[in-house]
């Protein structure tokens, strides 16, 4: 993969991502004075990086150089470390450049009506920005630090905007900790990058992947598992997977933009943008897996006990993107299926948490699911969308789920062998899994028989939140068929993976499409066995199997880490504060005290009685006066 | 040698005055103490002075004289002071200037 | 002007200032800070100017002067800068206006006059001027020693309610410090005589060769001296005391310039003169400087004194940035400098935004806050910036340090640099946590009206107007309803947000922050042949860490 410096349209591409920075910048510095059109100036700046950034693709697609490299400044060099601020437009970078801007335009244009009411919607939008800017930064920069910079600037807006509703201890708690559980996956990529610096002098992308093959394998190994602990923060897969759900305390659009359709799925992205390296490792690679299986079943099962709507489609976007982790950790033939399966979960899951946050306006903020039911009926236009945004998710044949959830469940099962086979099963269960929890989800917000609380009316959302999810759930239901077929994803990313080859297939894909689909059917009627035909209680009933009890907690991850980190934690520094007040300063102290105390104890020798100070000369002078004669006598 | 008789004489006297000091508690005693030290001193300054032929003892001899005679009359001033306030000259009873 | 003088002028201008702020009637209390803030700014310009004479390619020292001052013992009144330097009175000059105009209405305690405070102020100044431009060790160690004078007085005289404590703690163990470093400069003295001619200036110093035995002796004083200042754990006690007592200016001051001397010390003087002790006690400096990362950073979590927090968090600081220091290499040593800059620009606002807090609740205690962010947006966003830039975001002028050091200090000490990389954790836990209580919540603590007509809406952020999603508004889940506990209906805090002065005072450091954090480059232009330099003295390569698999060029 050669890379040429820009020309043309490209060498603007810096405008992406200025443009959104620029708007965030204005709409914070400038005030109250930028309240009344605040919303408006920072949707236009997405909008039209959107469009600056389809030109740019089109360009890409239309010239044989496939990657093309913006240099802008030099940001650090010193010594043997030369860090350029420069930007890698290629297609796998493009790719996400719209999926950012254009599911993130959408999404400013819903949080118009979503946060009509809000006083501080200026700032909400500034903040919005501020991500888009980060994130454009994350995909676009053409090394490994402008990716950190991106990486923990993302994390930086996600603060923010969990921290949206600041005055709620939830929320505030919410957002440092998923600032906090990211910092820890930061440490992975940091170190990541030290060794790439250590071992190879760079940190660009076509040097580390230019020079990675001479290395030897145990580092390659240990550059690929700390790249992984980055990406296991950011994207919410176990270990670091308990922040996600909390980050629900958002407001919704945040939720839909960040944390399901973008910044969530940029682990993904690093491990696809480091393919290089992980091509050496299978180690790693096998890590990658695991950790993908193991997160997809923790989400699924965790998504089915939730009562909380939101906290459904979070977990369910952490399973989600466990698929997507087991598809790049699959290695070439994985990385086109798993962003695919990145790209239609944008789509979907985007739409179904805008569908969520138009069902929360309805019904004044309420997310117990326990209280919704017979919504369809008041909310058309969200109970459709919604409706194939779930259709969608749960694979039904011909959405896009179906068609890159398969590619994903098939790519596994070509893997062959014994892990091949156990990989394709978590798949499979991970797919009937979901289609129990989403059903259930549906049934008790749409169907059934209202159970609403004595005060609300719900009513539809207006237009400029219905319009986008409208959009989105077109794009459910086509992005998959388009991307598969009609415009193969796998082709357009050649450049960037290598051309995609027909594997040998060790079950022949229309079976698997039989097996999946029969799986979800079994799903979707088990979640009408159990929710939809008995009347749902108001109040979950406490008296339930340990099993229950378990993906209640979200299997202890909670627990885990507050008994392993949290309060040892705590003591610790209690321990450490003790130390250092009594120990440390008590020694200096200690040593002050002693001083003190023996010199006011020296001080009693003298008494005020002049004679035993007579006293005290005399004999100082007969010592003199013997000293003297002993030397000169001696 | 008649310098000894005179050196004897000086540290008898100066041992007089030593043992008066540590032993009286009356002020003005003890301030005669301190000038009989003073001029036992100043019979062995001239004493040497005369044994070795120059004047330099003599001349420090003068001068011890002149500080005595300073110092009674800061040193008087001071135990009558103290004899106003405490209605004593004892110097144990002036004992307020310790730790 | 002649580049020679401009060094010369930013030491006696701020001096002669101070003399003249002293001299002012007392009565008129506004002139005294009028004339303080326009000397500062003399200052200033003169360190730009200097920064503009500065060639970055040429000699290692330049703008130097030199008279004889002590000739019996080889003493020089000898003033040049290296860019280790320059950029360090860079920071002086930034932050003397910054925290003048801080101060500008503080209230002395009992009967003092402020008129002293910014004689001190400017006195200190020149002293910080002094020991970074002084290129004779003996000069240098007299202004170490002079600095601690205005710096006991400021804290002593305009502190806290313990300042008496934290002054006098302050100075006997600076001063402890000293006298250790002044032996060694006497013994430094005796070496060279030994080797020739007696003297204190530190090219001819640098020169020397000197006996391992002696290296290891002058090197312990040294270190000693500036591990005190720094400071570095365990020599660390002083400063949380006397952070936390002084006055806000003082603090930012001591925080962001004076210890930085203990660093600067490190590099110019133990690094360049005993290379081969510096070699042999790396190790356990490293040991030391990690260990304070971590150390202080969890003590900082430990903190509910917020002025105590900030002081603890960078004695953390001080741990990378000796780190970078003693990993010897110029990526990590550059990183270093950049380091000692920008945290005395983002710790310096850190402190600032704290007294401005402080000076609005009447109480250092975190936990006598709450909720802020609502009723004072611009308080709680340059709070923000603040704590951001002490966590070294990227983006922010510390990132491009820490990440710097960490980067530079990988190949030659990968141990040290992966506990260290730790911390980077734990910072996010501290800054976060003071965030999150004094910033976050429903309103809460001494800032909260209590008055009978709380409630009416205008500043009430949780008063739940109609339609506002704040009091239980848009997605307050079930699962959080419980946790959302005191109901914030009437509780309504009254506080002002940053004042025009106030804004004056933050907006050129969060500047500052941004722009470095983004363009760094100038400042690394400026420092790395200096370090380059420093590291070709203690034997490392100054090129930096190239790797032996090194492919076709970088980038």
């Amino acid at each position: 993969m050669d890379t040429v410096a820009a020309e043309g349209l490209l060498s603007s591409a810096w405008l992406v991502v200025a443009l959104p920075l620029a708007g965030a910048a204005v709409l914070l510095l400038g005030g109250r004075r930028t309240d009344r059109w605040g919303h408006l100036l920072g949707t236009a700046t997405v909008v039209v990086a959107f469009v600056v950034g389809l030109l740019c693709t089109v360009q890409l697609a239309g010239s044989d150089q496939r990657s093309v490299d913006v240099d802008l400044f030099t940001f650090v060099s010193a010594g043997s470390l030369d860090v350029q601020a420069g930007l890698l437009v290629d297609p796998l970078s493009a790719t996400f450049v719209l999926l950012i801007t254009g599911v993130g335009a959408l999404i400013h244009v819903y949080s118009i009506g979503y946060m009509a009411h809000d006083p501080r919607r200026r700032r909400f939008f500034a903040y919005l920005n501020l991500f888009v800017a980060a994130m454009l930064l994350l995909v676009l920069g053409d090394n490994y630090v402008a990716l950190y910079v991106g990486w923990e600037g993302v994390g930086l807006a996600s603060y923010l905007l969990i921290a949206f509703w600041h005055e709620r201890p939830a929320a505030a708690t919410a957002a440092k900790k998923a600032f906090i559980m990211n910092r820890v996956g930061d440490v992975g990529l940091a170190l990541a990058i030290f060794v790439m610096f250590a071992q190879l002098g760079t940190v660009s992308y076509e040097g580390v992947f230019g020079g990675v093959g001479a290395l030897a394998g145990g580092t390659v190994t240990a550059i690929g598992l700390l790249l992984l602990l980055g990406a296991c923060g950011k994207s919410g897969q176990f270990p670091l997977q308990a922040w996600l759900p909390d980050a629900m305390e958002g407001p919704t659009p945040v939720s839909a933009l960040i944390h399901a359709a973008t910044m969530v799925t940029a682990g993904v992205y690093l491990i696809a943008r480091s393919a290089p390296i992980y091509d050496l490792t299978p180690t790693a690679r096998t890590v990658v897996l695991a950790v993908g299986a193991v997160t997809l079943l923790i989400g699924a099962i965790a998504g089915c006990a939730y009562d909380d709507i939101k906290k459904v489609l979070a977990y369910s976007t952490v399973s989600q993107i466990g698929y997507m982790f087991l598809a790049v950790g699959l290695g070439p033939v994985g990385y086109a299926a798993g962003i695919a399966h990145l790209l239609t979960h944008g789509f979907f899951k985007a739409g179904l948490f805008l569908g969520a946050g138009s069902v929360m306006h309805a019904m004044d903020d309420q997310v117990d699911m326990r209280r919704f039911g017979g919504l369809a009926r008041e909310l058309p236009v969200t109970f459709v969308t919604f409706g194939l945004g779930y259709l969608a998710l749960i694979g039904f044949p011909f959405l896009s789920g179906y068609w890159t959830k398969d590619a994903i469940i098939e790519a596994a099962l070509d893997r062959g062998g014994t892990s091949g086979w156990l990989l394709g099963a978590v798949a499979v269960v991970g797919a009937g899994l979901t289609a129990f929890y989403m059903t259930r989800l549906m049934l008790m917000t749409f169907l059934g028989r209202p159970r609403w609380t004595d005060d609300v009316h719900p009513h539809e959302s207006p237009s400029v939140m219905t319009a986008p999810m409208v959009v989105l759930s077109i794009g459910s239901v086509a992005a998959g068929f388009l991307l598969v077929n009609l415009f193969p994803l796998d082709e357009w990313l050649a450049p960037v993976f290598g051309a995609p080859e027909e594997a040998a297939h060790v079950v022949a894909p229309a079976v698997v499409g039989i097996v999946v689909t029969a799986v979800m059917l079994v799903g979707v009627l088990a979640a009408w066995l159990f929710v939809g035909r008995r009347e749902i209680p108001v109040v979950a009933p406490s008296r339930v199997s340990p099993v229950t009890r378990a993906a209640r907690k979200a299997l202890y991850a909670d627990t885990v880490n507050e008994s392993l980190f949290m309060r040892p934690g705590q003591w610790l520094t209690r321990a450490l504060v003790w130390v250092d007040n009594r120990g440390v300063d008590g020694a200096v102290n200690g040593l002050a005290a002693t001083l003190g105390g023996s010199s006011s104890r020296l001080g009693r020798a003298q008494t005020g009685f002049v004679r035993s100070y007579a006293l005290g000369m005399l004999g100082g002078a007969v010592l003199v006066a013997g000293a003297l004669l002993a030397v000169t006598a001696g | 040698m008649t310098l000894t008789y005179y050196l004897v004489l000086a540290a008898i006297l100066f041992t007089i005055g030593a043992v008066g000091v540590l032993v009286r508690r009356n002020a003005i005693v003890v301030f005669m103490c301190v000038e009989l030290m003073l001029n036992s001193v100043n019979l062995t300054l001239v004493t040497f002075a005369r044994a070795t032929g120059t004047v330099d003892g003599q001349i420090m001899a003068f001068f011890v004289m002149v500080v005595a005679a300073a110092e009674v009359v800061v040193g008087l001033a001071i135990i009558m002071s103290i004899y106003r306030t405490r209605r004593s000259a004892s110097v144990d009873d002036a004992n307020l200037l310790k730790y | 002007m002649s580049g020679s003088l401009l060094l010369l002028a930013m030491l006696v201008v701020p001096a002669v200032g101070a003399a003249g702020v002293a001299a002012l009637p007392r009565a008129n209390a506004a002139l005294a800070r009028q004339v303080t803030l326009g000397v500062s700014l003399v200052v200033l310009l003169l360190a730009v100017l200097a920064t503009v004479a500065f060639d970055p390619g040429g000699e290692r020292f330049q703008l130097t002067t030199s008279t004889p001052w002590i000739p019996g013992f080889g003493v020089d009144f000898a003033l040049g800068v290296d860019g280790i330097a320059l950029v360090m009175l860079l920071l002086v000059g930034v932050l003397v206006p910054v925290v003048v105009l801080a101060s500008w209405r503080d209230v002395p305690p009992g009967r003092r006059s402020m008129r002293a405070f910014w004689a001190w102020l400017l006195l200190l100044e020149a002293c910080m001027v002094g020991v970074f431009a002084a290129t004779d060790v003996f000069l240098f160690y007299v202004f170490f020693e002079a600095m601690l004078v205005p710096m006991y007085f400021i804290v002593g005289s305009f502190g806290g309610p313990r300042r008496q404590y934290a002054a006098v703690k302050f100075f006997l163990y600076s001063l402890v410090g000293g006298l250790i470093m002044l032996a060694a400069v006497i013994g430094l003295y005796v070496v060279s005589e030994s080797a020739g001619e007696g003297t204190f200036a530190f090219e001819a110093l640098r020169d020397l060769d000197i006996d391992p035995g002696v290296q290891r002796l002058l090197f312990l004083g040294f270190f000693i001296a500036f591990a005190i200042k720094a400071p570095l754990v365990p020599f660390h006690t002083w400063l949380p005391d006397a952070g936390a007592e002084a006055p806000i200016g003082g603090s930012v001051l001591l925080v962001g310039v004076l210890d930085k001397v203990g660093t600067f010390g490190f590099l110019r003087y133990c690094l360049p003169l005993f290379p081969d002790a510096s070699r042999e006690f790396a190790p356990y400096v490293l040991a030391l400087a990690v260990a304070g990362v971590l150390y202080a950073a969890l003590l900082a979590m430990g903190q509910s004194d917020m002025k105590r927090l900030v002081s603890y968090t960078s004695i953390a600081h001080f741990g990378f940035i000796a780190l970078g220091v003693f990993a010897f290499t110029t990526e990590a040593g550059t990183g270093a400098v950049l380091y000692m800059v920008n945290h005395g620009i983002a710790t310096g606002l850190l402190f600032l935004v704290v007294g401005m807090l402080i000076a609005r609740g009447g109480s250092r205690l975190v936990g006598d806050y709450g909720g802020v962010a609502s009723a004072a947006p611009k308080l709680a966003g340059v709070f923000l910036v603040a704590g951001l830039a002490s966590l070294a975001l990227p983006g922010t002028n510390s990132f491009v340090s820490e990440f710097l050091v960490l980067i530079g200090s990988f190949p030659t000490r990968p141990v040290y640099t992966v506990l260290a990389t730790v911390g980077i954790v734990l910072a996010a836990l501290y800054v976060l946590l003071l965030y999150q209580r004094t910033m976050h919540g429903p309103p809460r603590g001494v800032l909260v009206d209590t008055g009978d007509d709380a409630g009416d809406g205008a500043a009430a952020p949780a008063g739940g107007g109609h339609g506002s999603p704040i009091g239980g508004g848009h997605g307050a889940t079930a699962a959080t309803a419980t946790l959302t506990a005191p109901a914030p209906a009437r509780a309504v805090m009254r506080v002002r947000d940053l004042s025009r002065r106030e804004v004056a005072v933050v907006a050129p450091l969060v500047a500052l922050i941004v722009v470095l954090g983004v363009y760094p480059q100038p400042l690394i232009r400026l420092i790395e042949p200096a370090v380059a330099a420093t590291m070709s003295d203690v034997g490392a390569d100054p090129a930096g860490t190239t790797p032996a698999t090194s492919p076709e060029g970088t980038d």
